[in-house]
């Protein structure tokens, strides 16, 4: 069964995001929030490290966070996708545990 | 299914209880239980009672006091961890209660899922 | 206590990330391990990135004031608490080898540890 990875740090800023990378197992469900959701943005460095990960995990990003920090969800890197906090919830239920990457 | 909520860090440096509330909110509203919200490390500050944010600013202690008014949600602020940082029964806000770890540990056991918000 | 006798037995992992010292996490989630033995469940202790620092021997803090509560790590099988892990990449990463360690682990690559990961119920990273 599959797990739910939180990460909520920009990965220019800390690692969390490829400690969890380095981690995760294929399927597993990586949430990006808070200050990790600039990873999720098309045009950056690592944008084809994202993309190839969401071939891996399914990798979804809050919506909310997003549009706090001005991030248009239009400009996502490709197989990520958009949930708000119910989604949060859903994804949190529906695997086997969360790891918060803090 | 059954919610346990950790929150690691204080009201305003960081976004943690924030989004630990949107979270705690939408599992309700969803039809979740919350087992337990626990506060630990500097998340204890959640639970003072003489922060006053300004007043076009979002009360964060305010909001965990709400849903366990409206939704009797239990607040639990570690007793070690609070008494680092003066965070004792005199100046706890209503809605919270003090007690021990073993809560965090039960909640682990008892919800589940544990789900942890912080730095 | 009650769920002492509720007889159910999770699979627990803290998975320590941060070095000592700089923040308080080691420590306190160091008194989080130790209150969890009491529970009697199966808890595991993951050293992984910087984590692997509160671990290294020679730590004395005395002279910026703090405590110094590594010595707390070589007294966790006393409760029954003997499940500790080492990430092997952590440790080369850094320079280190398992003779740098204060007490004895286990030592995982990062792929086993991530599916030892995967088999836990709950999972407390700092």
């Amino acid at each position: 069964m599959t797990m739910l990875h939180t990460v909520n740090k920009s990965p220019f800023e800390r690692n969390n995001l490829d400690s969890c990378l380095g981690h995760a197992q294929p399927g597993d469900a990586i949430l990006l929030i808070e200050d990790a959701v600039y990873a999720a943005m098309g045009g950056t460095n690592i944008a084809g490290k994202i993309a190839d990960a969401a071939k891996t995990f399914r990798l979804h990003v809050l919506g909310p966070d997003l549009k706090a920090r001005g991030c248009d969800p239009a400009n996502l890197v490709a197989g990520v996708t958009v949930v708000d906090y119910g989604g949060f919830v859903e994804l949190a239920a529906q695997n086997k545990a969360v790891n918060a990457w803090l | 299914m059954k919610f346990g909520i950790l929150v690691n860090e204080g009201p305003y440096n960081h976004q943690a209880s924030d989004t630990a509330y949107q979270f705690t909110k939408a599992a309700l509203e969803n039809g979740h239980e919350i087992f337990r919200v626990f506060f630990y490390y500097d998340g204890v500050n959640n639970a003072t009672s003489l922060g006053q944010p300004p007043s076009d600013d979002r009360n964060v202690t305010k909001n965990w006091q709400k849903l366990a008014e409206d939704h009797k949600v239990d607040l639990v602020v570690c007793v070690a961890a609070g008494l680092r940082r003066g965070i004792v029964d005199g100046n706890l806000a209503p809605g919270f209660r003090i007690s021990g770890l073993g809560q965090l540990i039960e909640a682990g056991i008892q919800a589940d899922r544990v789900v942890a918000f912080g730095d | 206590m009650d769920e002492m006798e509720s007889g159910v037995v999770k699979k627990f992992m803290f998975i320590n990330r941060k070095p000592p010292h700089g923040t308080v996490y080691a420590l306190e989630v160091l008194e989080m391990v130790l209150i969890s033995a009491a529970f009697d469940q199966d808890v595991h202790l993951a050293f992984i990135d910087d984590g692997v620092y509160q671990i290294k021997k020679g730590q004395a803090p005395a002279e910026i004031g703090c405590k110094n509560f590594s010595p707390t790590y070589r007294a966790l099988d006393g409760y029954d608490i003997e499940k500790l892990y080492v990430e092997a990449e952590g440790l080369a990463e850094r320079g280190l080898t398992e003779d740098d360690l204060l007490v004895p682990v286990e030592v995982l690559s990062r792929a086993e540890l991530g599916k030892l990961m995967g088999e836990m119920d709950v999972i407390l990273t700092a």
